[in-house]
């Protein structure tokens, strides 16, 4: 390989040095290593309080935290793992480094407006740490429900504001991603040679720029009701509490598959690369995306079946929920089917991978038991869906997440990490994950309600269970990052294509140059061809 | 009486059907994952095959499965009619929620808080609403679940087969006392009930 610089010795643009070439840059590859910087810190802070929560509910009673400290605490717990973590995390990171690369060009469409989308970001968190120390931090839970966010004494305005801002920020990117797509693609590059991951960020960010606004102005709404008593949604001042439910989900819901497409995305380029083989079905992969893009943003009202609001509504929202369901099964057996007769080779991206199926799955089935109409009532708002939400949620994108870390990780810094560190810290969350969440299906079955700092003795058992579980989790998650960054203090020297993969990102050099192609990509025909593939140095002596 | 339908019998079946299709799907899905990763592994099996995709197994698994999905619906949408068409014949109870307890209010006027009698075989539907924020009435041994939002009157009933204490919970997030919101259904014989409920109010 010639000498090439990485984009960590050339900053662009080219004036600043130091701090402020990170501070001003226009580089998609370092705003997403910012990304990753601030989101990794969110992430941990949230897994913290999570792990707080947990122990509190170890044992009945009033324990480690009194309950509006409680409330407090699930809050923000919720707060940031949904708007600074999981909505942000696949695409603001790794869409951001590879969206460009996956597509052969340079950088996105507006670089500026991706750095003022990161400073936004920033802003988001920076007003979400400031409500803690004003008059505490908000108890409404992150779903903020009217009329109790409109009447709670806590500070639910400015985490709302926080949400508020944090929304533009993901609009842009969403923004940035479709033009891109559109503009920057390089010639030779046909709508169906796009690689999956892309696709799921093209199909994800249309929905962030159409579905967020509303959330946006409902945020709005709710400020003015607070702060002029306009009566919106207040019974009290003639407002209807259940328009608000459905504005917040009418952009919430939609926001889990801004959640999950990425997710299913990562998944779609780990598994072929270490099976050596083409993915299953790859047509069936971006329809089923962009099908989930659209159903998935006309099933809100599944959450609000217990709401009052008309039985109608219930059998169209319960209908639709399970056409929803297709497309998501469509993926799995996509990805189980490409390792059919493939060359599979074991490594902690793949490892991950396949926990990410095992959990999702898991986590879509336990759903078709929230979507159908019966059934939900029993488990609504008990911690069967707690349990079903972070198998999806953590178990599908958190896992995601982990196996998109580990599988560009030598691309983005040019260092491996060690891998018998990395599966005993995948065992360990993954199996600190079933230990963890397995029992609240069993305590929302037997009816434990979420979002209760105390329960009934008859839910003792799993909730103390499940404490022992998230200690391990949380262990483990600590074991993976420490892995990670340990690498960064060995010398940088990794090839450019150390797992064999065909996408673009593995013909650069790795870390990448500052406009990503020293020659002009060569785009394939079929983007997961792998006649051409060889065994690599790096498989020889890390694989088998 | 006996020829009423619980609707208790008619979420747990539907339940029953989407768990146990589950746990068929999911083991088959891992069993098939696990061993395709051992059969097909590297050192096993170098050269892998170039297999881009099926259209008579894509059709399949998106047809099959959608049948499936239908047939979930429909039983998920049986068991909420259940739950949803109250017997002609059924005794109304008044119950008004507030921060942070239930209040319920009998037919003749007589009031308690937080506990329930009601006779044995006697359909119950109870007319919900709150006083103040939302809040959500949930007794799990009759698979009941219902809000209660300040303006709106909802309802939910149930069927109560046998005596005994069954517990009930708020669970729409309601503020400090949230987990406090709790309470119990008191199953008792007609005639016990109709004694009961003659006698005066002690408040």
């Amino acid at each position: 390989m010639e000498v090439v610089k990485s984009f960590f010795e050339t900053p662009e643009p080219a004036r600043f040095t130091g701090i402020w070439s990170w501070l001003f840059t226009l580089d998609h590859k370092r705003i997403g290593l910012m990304y990753l910087y601030a989101i990794m810190f969110w992430f941990l802070v949230a897994v913290l309080l999570g792990g707080i929560l947990r122990l509190e509910l170890m044992f009945p009673g009033e324990t480690v935290l009194s309950a509006d400290l409680y409330n407090s605490a699930f809050t923000l717990h919720g707060v940031i793992m949904i708007f600074l973590f999981i909505i942000p995390a696949l695409p603001a990171v790794f869409g951001n480094f590879f969206l460009p690369i996956h597509i052969g060009t340079d950088d996105v469409y507006f670089p500026k407006l991706n750095l003022l989308s990161w400073y936004l970001y920033m802003a988001g968190g920076v007003v979400a740490i400031f409500s803690l120390f004003s008059d505490g931090f908000a108890d409404t839970g992150w779903t903020f429900y009217v009329p109790f966010s409109i009447s709670t004494n806590t500070n639910v305005s400015t985490a709302v504001f926080a949400a508020f801002i944090l929304g533009f920020s993901s609009m842009l990117t969403g923004l940035n991603f479709i033009t891109t797509v559109h503009k920057m693609r390089d010639k030779a590059m046909g709508w169906l040679q796009i690689p999956l991951f892309t696709w799921s960020l093209y199909a994800t960010a249309w929905v962030q720029l159409l579905a967020t606004p509303v959330v946006t102005i409902t945020l709005v709404l709710v400020m003015m009701e607070r702060f002029f008593n306009v009566g919106l949604f207040d019974p009290a001042r003639g407002g209807d509490p259940i328009l608000y439910q459905h504005l917040f989900w009418m952009y919430s819901h939609p926001a889990v598959y801004i959640m999950i497409l990425p997710g299913m995305g990562v998944i779609s380029e780990i598994i072929p690369v270490f099976a050596r083989k083409s993915i299953f079905g790859y047509k069936a992969i971006v329809a089923s995306s962009l099908a989930i893009a659209i159903a998935g943003s006309l099933v809100w009202a599944h959450h609000m079946y217990t709401s009052g609001m008309s039985d109608t509504a219930v059998f169209v929202f319960s209908l639709l929920t399970f056409v929803v369901a297709i497309p998501s099964a469509i993926k799995v057996f996509s990805w189980v089917a490409t390792l059919y007769k493939g060359a599979i080779q074991m490594t902690p991206p793949l490892f991950l991978s396949l926990c990410f199926i095992y959990l999702f799955s898991v986590g879509g089935l336990t759903g078709l038991v929230l979507g159908a109409a019966g059934a939900n009532i029993h488990v609504h708002d008990t911690h069967f869906v707690v349990a079903h939400f972070h198998f999806t949620m953590f178990g599908g994108t958190g896992f995601a997440f982990f196996a998109a870390l580990h599988y560009w990780w030598p691309k983005m810094f040019g260092r491996m990490y060690d891998f018998t560190k990395a599966y005993i810290a995948a065992i360990l969350v993954t199996g600190g994950f079933m230990f963890h969440y397995v029992p609240m299906f069993i305590l929302g079955l037997q009816g434990m309600p979420r979002r209760y700092y105390d329960y009934l003795p008859q839910y003792a058992g799993g909730n103390f269970f499940a404490g022992f579980g998230a200690l391990f989790m949380i262990l483990g998650i600590g074991l993976m990052m420490a892995n990670l960054f340990a690498s960064l203090r060995k010398k940088r020297d990794m090839e450019s294509n150390p797992w064999g993969g065909v996408t673009l990102e593995w013909t650069i050099p790795s870390p990448p140059p500052l406009h990503n192609f020293v020659q002009k990509p060569k785009i394939m025909v079929y983007p997961y061809d792998f006649s051409g593939i060889v065994d690599t140095p790096a498989n020889k002596s890390e694989g088998a | 009486m006996n020829d009423m339908i619980n609707p208790v019998a008619l979420v747990d079946r539907s339940f029953y059907f989407i768990i146990g299709f589950s746990f068929v799907f999911l083991f088959a899905i891992t069993l098939v994952m696990i061993y395709f990763v051992i059969r097909y592994r590297r050192t096993r099996h170098p050269v892998p095959a170039d297999i881009r995709g099926n259209w008579v197994l894509e059709t399949a698994w998106v047809f099959i499965p959608t049948f499936i999905a239908l047939a979930m619906f429909v039983s998920g949408w049986q068991a909420y009619t259940g739950l949803r068409n109250v017997p002609d014949d059924a005794m109304e109870i008044d119950v008004i929620a507030q921060s942070f307890s239930w209040i319920f209010i009998y037919a003749n006027g007589k009031e308690t808080e937080n506990e329930i009698l009601v006779p044995l075989n006697t359909p119950v539907k109870l007319n919900v609403t709150s006083a103040d924020v939302i809040h959500s009435l949930f007794i799990p041994a009759f698979r009941v679940k219902v809000d209660a939002v300040k303006g709106i009157n909802t309802y939910a009933w149930f069927l109560p087969e046998k005596t005994g204490q069954y517990f009930f919970q708020c669970t729409e997030f309601c503020g400090v006392g949230h987990a406090d919101m709790t309470g119990v259904v008191e199953v008792v014989s007609k005639e016990e009930f109709d004694e009961w409920i003659q006698e005066d109010d002690e408040w």
